[in-house]
């Protein structure tokens, strides 16, 4: 994108605060949301994404996922933290997400709509840029 | 089929010690009784924080958070709420103080926590430009360049009342006056990243997750103070931070929201990030600036403050990334909203990085005015291993300890000050009855002892002393009269050292030996350390009424001080101990005895 005057930045920020409103992305509307901070790196967080992308292919729900990064939440103590946003499931948060728990993520959260069981953490605090 | 509703029942140790395991059971038993097991789904989670006042039950969608959960409700919450859609408003949690606090959104708040500084961490991608810009980003910066003269963005500083994050607490607008109104051909912007204290890690975690209120707040001081060229500068051990403020000024750059006539305005302002080599004295602004310019960091006298004379004699407003990170809020919603939040002094919020001895240890932001209690038991889930508080070090190498009489006093920058600590960057180390004060306090003056730059007397010879001293204390050789020597140098350094450094690092010391002067005389007198962490003052035997001569200790012990055989029992040689500890945690039956 070239460089923008006021009018333009006021425009690109409706649009993409329907998007983020919508929570849809390029058409696909579940989003995973893995932490990448240092903290979350040192605890596995990469690891922890590339599961959630072999297993996204291998249950054939790529058409409707996107898999994004963000920065640290804040739960250091269980880290790594997965966030997942979708249709008629509340957002939940799930920390201490190794491998296995990953792939159990996708399977019965994403797929069968089905919290998981011993991972679900609570988000620490009000968005204050939504209210 | 789904579920149209989710109980969450907290499954943290003090919650299921509190029947959390019973109320799952209850939940489900009465879900199925009442025939709506399709409908609600019943799950253990992880602890939510809050053990105080465990159990916890939370369902959702309604984000309905009930407290005090007992078995005997589950029939209530099923009936209630997912037969018939009604909370049990009995259980909800109510939060006295809350009302005149924080109440500023008209929603069930539970939550201690309230993030102004990490308002998008863990919420967009730092990466990504677009989704900073979507959550209100640049917007600050917008509104100031179509509405606001550089005096009043000054005015709004000065009404919001931020005040430095970085440690003293030094009044932001100030700075930001006293730069904008000194006349000078170019002046700068200076954001420090250099976080150094040991157990801290809240700017890096700001960094790395926003990037881009950092870079905005920046363009808006540019703006304010009439300065066209901005510096960053962070320490290189903070990679991934280094990389995503590369991408997100670049992203600006890209957008025009960096760089020549920012926004189609006549407006310029660029940013440099400078790295650091991780010297803890470079956190201090006048060192900073130092390096900055390529010399060796050492802090030079203030006055002049860098805000008149700073980086290359020019006027230089320097802010730690926290302090950034607020000013793009308080410009869009305003300094009426900012300081409605935080006590008489100290407005808005704090980040703590909490560590040490916590159950749920992590990056927390509260409102200044919350009580230490809150912070280690609302929040932090308690004291690991249901061990004793002992106290609490904020302020890092700079700051001093919090004991339990002031665990409810309501902190903020005065309050800190007053009992000898300060408020640092935010580093809130727990500590409990394992942690022995001399052994803690030895440690920091060992920090300081490396970090000093040298180059006024008090800090390179006092930091020294101090820490020789403290080495005596911890190996049982200290005298009466040291503690009194120690006191003198450290009050000596508070007056006479060049800097910030020097002048605080007595604080760890001064502030442990008025708090546990008891523990110190200890170590002095009886040779003995109660947390058991001296290891000089460790004596290891052997209780012969429970050792069954099973040899374990001898067979672990790296140095064969141990011997002895079934009928003997075993006997440890104290002349050719080494303290490991080794055969304490070998023996099953509790024979080796630790004092």
């Amino acid at each position: 994108m070239a460089k923008m005057n006021l009018e333009q930045l006021r425009k690109l920020r409706e649009e993409k605060k329907g998007d983020m409103v919508r929570r849809n992305v390029e058409g696909k509307n579940i989003q995973i949301i893995v932490g990448m901070g240092t903290c979350g790196i040192a605890a596995g967080a990469k690891q922890t994404f590339d599961e959630i992308v072999k297993a996204v292919e291998e249950n054939k729900i790529s058409a409707d996922v996107i898999i994004r990064q963000t920065g640290c939440m804040g739960l250091c103590y269980v880290e790594p933290t997965v966030e997942i946003v979708m249709p008629g499931m509340p957002a939940t948060i799930y920390g201490r997400v190794d491998v296995s728990i990953a792939r159990e993520i996708v399977a019965k959260h994403v797929v069968g709509k089905t919290l998981v069981e011993n991972h679900i953490y609570d988000r620490p605090a009000v968005d204050i840029v939504k209210s | 089929m789904a579920y149209k509703h989710f109980i969450l029942v907290c499954g943290g140790t003090g919650c299921v010690s509190s029947r959390a395991d019973e109320i799952y059971h209850e939940l489900i038993a009465n879900a199925e009784a009442m025939g709506v097991k399709n409908d609600v789904q019943v799950v253990k989670t992880g602890c939510f924080g809050f053990c105080e006042k465990g159990p916890i039950v939370k369902v959702l969608p309604s984000e309905s958070f009930y407290v005090e959960v007992k078995p005997s409700d589950a029939k209530e919450i099923i009936s209630e709420q997912i037969v018939k859609g009604r909370e049990v408003t009995r259980l909800l949690y109510k939060d006295v103080r809350q009302k005149d606090r924080i109440k500023l959104e008209d929603i069930q708040f539970y939550q201690k926590q309230y993030r102004i500084v990490l308002r998008n961490c863990g919420i967009i991608n730092p990466e990504n430009i677009d989704e900073y810009i979507a959550r209100d980003g640049y917007a600050a910066i917008e509104k100031v360049l179509t509405s606001m003269k550089p005096e009043d963005v000054v005015a709004e500083l000065k009404a919001s009342g931020l005040r430095g994050r970085g440690g003293a607490g030094f009044p932001t607008w100030r700075k930001w006056d006293f730069s904008k109104s000194t006349v000078a051909d170019q002046k700068y912007v200076v954001c420090n990243a250099d976080e150094g204290d040991p157990g801290a890690y809240m700017d890096r975690s700001t960094v790395e997750g926003d990037p881009h209120s950092v870079i905005e707040a920046m363009a808006i001081c540019g703006y304010t103070v009439g300065a066209t060229k901005g510096f960053i500068y962070i320490r290189a051990e903070y990679p991934l931070a280094i990389e995503r403020l590369k991408i997100g000024l670049r992203q600006a750059r890209e957008y025009g929201l960096l760089g020549d006539n920012i926004l189609g305005t006549d407006f310029c302002f660029d940013i440099e990030i400078r790295l650091g080599a991780g010297a803890f004295v470079c956190g201090e602004e006048t060192a900073l600036l130092q390096s900055i310019e390529g010399n060796r960091g050492m802090p030079v006298p203030r006055p002049p403050f860098p805000a008149i004379k700073g980086l290359w004699g020019k006027p230089t407003v320097i802010n730690n990334v926290e302090t950034w990170a607020n000013i793009p809020v308080i410009i869009t919603k305003g300094a009426a909203w900012f300081s409605k939040i935080g006590t008489e002094t100290s407005k808005g919020t704090k980040v703590f990085a909490l560590t040490g001895k916590i159950n749920n240890s992590g990056l927390v932001e509260v409102p200044m005015g919350t009580t230490l209690r809150e912070i280690i038991y609302d929040i932090g889930g308690g004291i690991r291993d249901g061990k004793k508080f002992k106290g609490a070090q904020t302020g890092g190498p700079s700051g001093g300890i919090i004991t339990e009489e002031f665990l409810d006093l309501p902190i903020d920058y005065e309050s800190l000050t007053s009992l000898g600590s300060m408020m640092g960057s935010g580093g809130l180390i727990v500590m409990d009855e394992d942690d022995c004060v001399v052994d803690v306090s030895r440690f920091y003056m060992e920090f300081c002892v490396d970090e000093s730059c040298g180059k006024c007397s008090p800090c390179r010879i006092g930091t020294n002393q101090m820490h020789s001293l403290l080495v005596k204390f911890t190996k049982g050789q200290g005298k009466l009269e040291d503690l009194e020597k120690l006191e003198k140098i450290g009050l000596a350094m508070k007056k006479a050292a060049l800097c910030g450094l020097g002048q605080t690092a007595p604080n760890p010391t001064l502030s442990t030996v008025k708090r546990f002067r008891a523990e110190y005389l200890e170590h002095i007198v009886d040779h003995t350390c109660r947390a058991g962490k001296c290891k000089s003052l460790l004596l290891f035997s052997v209780d012969k009424v429970n050792c069954i001569g099973c040899g374990l200790c001898a067979r672990k012990c790296p140095v064969n001080c141990i011997s002895g055989d079934k009928t003997l029992k075993f006997t440890i040689d104290a002349s050719k101990c080494i303290k490991c500890g080794e055969c304490f945690k070998a023996c099953k039956f509790s024979a080796v005895l630790k004092k």
